[in-house]
């Protein structure tokens, strides 16, 4: 095939393309590698703690929320609890309403502003759901025999 | 293609029954998660049949064959509608679990732009009146956002995001359990027969259609002879 005029344009097109596909790939790598704080959705507790951010500065702060951690206000409205990425934690108040994936041990993002001298007020709190599906009875069957645990932490986080 | 098409019919109807009536519910989500076996097949249709896109107009530029032309044109639209799916499930999805329809993370957001690629690909068809010209052109925007798929995929891994991780392609095995997985896997397949059932009728009827020009050209032609 390659003997022909044809043939030979054929493989010079193959390598143009195969060519500038990779070029093309290494830029866009380039580029994300570059961006990736910006592309990232939130900061660990980690992050925050060595960063710094002065008081005011809108961010996304993402975690495990801690177990027994979590406190309603006498007003019914304001929640309290903690989030952890297992090295650093940082104290979140909320007034507001939870997703129904909200729950002790569960993956959150909280956005509000930076408070170096005290709690983070949250304005927006979400859930994370982590990757696994399990049917309620499984789970159930599981605890019974004191084998079940959430989510470890540090891999859906 | 009678085939491909009870294929589609028999699948989708096992797939979809045994996901929405049989399948236990979640510990978490309840029936809530059920979405899941319409999100993630379609999800999962919009990035293979953009990849089917960059891989038949890559054999498009280096051996010109039209038909392979022809096969990327006719998927655009199909891979279009399954990244609306997509997006829309997704949404209905996030707002009762995560507390928000939508959120500007890697995942969402490069999904969107998967979407705003088929628009742009679909527009250049439309746009280049030149079939040979309008292929050209389009192969390259099929190619260079075919990019965009591995960012696709593995946004999870790299950024942050609020989207989880992979449930299924993923090292370690699938973490969904077994009674979920097969029905999901069995609605996977149902889009899959889905597309290339609606791929042959796209092509077969786009080039009944090149003939039908054909033919009308040359009537024209003869009319102005006689």
């Amino acid at each position: 095939m390659a003997n022909t005029r044809a043939g030979k344009r054929k493989t010079k097109r193959f390598y143009l393309l195969l060519t500038s596909m990779t070029i093309l790939l290494l830029a866009v790598g380039l580029v994300l590698t570059a961006l990736q704080d910006s592309i990232s959705l939130f900061l660990d507790p980690s992050d925050l703690a060595e960063s710094n951010l002065s008081d005011g500065q809108r961010v996304r702060l993402g975690g495990l929320v801690v177990e027994e951690s979590f406190f309603k206000d006498e007003d019914g409205l304001t929640y309290r609890f903690d989030i952890t990425d297992g090295n650093e934690t940082v104290k979140v108040i909320y007034k507001g309403s939870l997703p129904d994936l909200f729950r002790e041990g569960q993956g959150v993002v909280v956005e509000g502003e930076i408070n170096n001298s005290g709690p983070f007020f949250a304005t927006e709190v979400l859930a994370k759901h982590d990757e696994n599906y399990m049917p309620k009875e499984v789970i159930e069957s599981l605890k019974k025999r004191g084998v079940f645990q959430y989510s470890d932490g540090e891999e859906n986080i | 293609m009678p085939w491909c098409f009870f294929v589609t019919v028999t699948s989708m109807v096992v797939g979809l029954y045994w996901g929405l009536f049989i399948a236990p519910e979640d510990y978490q989500m309840g029936s809530a998660y059920r979405i899941i076996f319409v999100h993630v097949p379609s999800s999962y249709m919009s990035i293979f049949c953009y990849g089917f896109m960059a891989v038949a107009s890559a054999v498009g530029i280096i051996w010109k064959h039209p038909l392979a032309d022809q096969s990327a044109r006719a998927a655009a639209p199909i891979g279009a509608i399954f990244t609306v799916l997509a997006l829309f499930t997704g949404s209905l999805w996030g707002k009762p679990m995560w507390g928000t329809y939508w959120i500007w993370d890697a995942r969402l957001t490069s999904e969107l732009v998967l979407l705003f690629l088929y628009f742009g690909y679909m527009a250049v068809w439309g746009a280049i009146d030149d079939r040979a010209k309008a292929a050209r052109v389009a192969a390259i925007v099929a190619l260079v956002g075919a990019v965009n798929l591995p960012i696709i995929k593995f946004s999870v891994d790299w950024w942050n995001t609020l989207h989880q991780p992979a449930s299924i392609m993923k090292s370690g095995g699938a973490s969904i359990h077994p009674d979920m997985l097969w029905p999901l896997l069995i609605c996977i397949v149902a889009f899959n027969f889905y597309f290339v059932t609606v791929l042959l009728v796209r092509i077969e009827s786009q080039i009944i259609n090149r003939q039908i020009r054909g033919l009308q050209i040359r009537m024209v032609e003869e009319k102005d002879d006689g």
